[in-house]
């Protein structure tokens, strides 16, 4: 499986390395990911009862990579 | 327990657990404002009005986003409105994946789905989206099927009967005199408009809304005496889960013991009404107060994931229901 290159945050969309995510963690447990991870697009996102997708225009739908 | 707060939950055994009327607005207030160590007497009280008036039974929903952002209005809360920098991309939900999601609601034992769109009200494309979709939804899954579609014209509202829609969504988010601060883009009064439309048309009315959006305990009085004026045969309580981006997204999660009062205070408001556990439940109460809902007045849940938000796994809120010993409401049981 290829790694997915992770560089921006999914849930706040800053940069990975820069800043604490803790928070985006700990949120992430209740929220889909809103930003691509490598490139930090807007995604979509479908919610659905059991489920979610999402999809970024470039890179698709993201593997759900955590944050290092 | 103190002499004020032994008073109005003493006034509220009488009045609403042996009667069966709401509590007035001050009481109402009473109950907002009990001490601490009054919160599980006054949660006893409510879950013994629960089972006098509504039963044992706990009604199961699931909700799915037809329609997810690029709202136009400005409700400061949502993540799903236009105006605002939130992450949340304006998405559509197709047909197929609606009855997929409505048939995995119905495998939970629930029997409620209510489709939901972020919009003012409903153009001609979402009008027949729905058409479409509950078509669909009715051939191929046993189920009552809700609707939340913002303000509707008559026409509309005639046009959800024929197609079935059993209850309408339509909350109105707080009390009359704190609206205008949560939202400017429309009025309270063009909420209750609507709200009047559905009752007269026969569908179910289903109108709640979200504490702790900065709103007094007054307010909170206010908001559910004026939810018992409108009789609605549904209230979800939402409790505020502050998103990023919208003008209320560095508000605090409200205290789960505030959270708890207002589960008690608004049972004993409406001790007739299905009364629905909804969004926000997991970060302001955790695990713990989902059993402290259920067991103070809550007869009613969402379960699985929300519009933009995830929510508890459905087996967890299953479970606990079987632990509770309280039956999911059946779907037989409903029409």
């Amino acid at each position: 499986m290829t790694e997915t290159t992770v560089t921006y945050c999914d849930r706040c969309g800053e940069e990975a390395a820069a800043v604490d995510h803790t928070a985006c963690r700990a949120a992430r447990e209740l929220e889909p990911p809103r930003y691509c991870a490598q490139c930090r697009r807007r995604m979509k996102v479908q919610v659905v009862p059991t489920g979610w997708t999402a999809a970024c225009s470039v890179h698709g739908s993201p593997t759900d990579t955590p944050l290092p | 327990m103190s002499t004020s707060s032994s008073s109005v939950l003493d006034r509220a055994r009488t009045r609403v657990l042996e009667q069966g009327l709401g509590l007035e607005e001050a009481d109402i207030l009473a109950v907002l404002q009990l001490p601490d160590a009054d919160i599980p007497a006054a949660l006893q009280l409510a879950h013994e009005v629960r089972m006098r008036w509504c039963g044992p039974e706990v009604e199961v929903e699931g909700i799915v986003s037809l329609k997810t952002g690029g709202c136009p209005e400005d409700c400061h809360f949502c993540s799903q409105s236009g105006l605002f920098s939130s992450p949340v991309r304006s998405v559509w939900l197709d047909i197929p994946s609606l009855v997929e999601a409505a048939r995995q609601t119905a495998a939970t034992g629930a029997s409620e789905f209510c489709i939901v769109a972020a919009v003012r009200g409903p153009d001609a494309k979402l009008m027949q989206q729905m058409r479409d979709g509950v078509a669909a939804i009715k051939a191929a899954v046993d189920i009552n099927v809700a609707a939340s579609l913002g303000m509707l014209s008559q026409e509309q509202v005639d046009e959800l009967v024929d197609m079935g829609v059993h209850r309408y969504n339509h909350n109105l988010e707080t009390c009359r005199s704190y609206f205008p601060n949560v939202v400017t883009t429309h009025s309270w009064e063009e909420r209750w408009g609507t709200l009047k439309m559905v009752r007269d048309s026969g569908m179910e009315v289903c109108c709640g809304g979200i504490i702790g959006l900065g709103e007094t305990l007054a307010q909170r009085a206010e908001f559910a005496a004026q939810l018992a004026e409108l009789e609605p045969d549904e209230v979800p309580l939402n409790f505020l889960n502050p998103r990023p981006g919208t003008p209320l997204g560095d508000q605090p999660v409200m205290d789960p013991k505030d959270a708890l009062r207002a589960i008690a205070a608004f049972r004993l408001a409406l001790p007739r009404t299905i009364l629905r556990y909804a969004g926000g439940r997991e970060i302001t109460l955790g695990d713990l107060g989902t059993r402290d809902g259920l067991l103070g007045g809550i007869n009613a849940v969402i379960v699985g994931n929300y519009l933009t938000t995830l929510g508890r796994p459905a087996n967890a809120d299953l479970e606990l229901l079987t632990e509770l010993k309280m039956p999911v409401k059946a779907l037989s049981a409903t029409l």
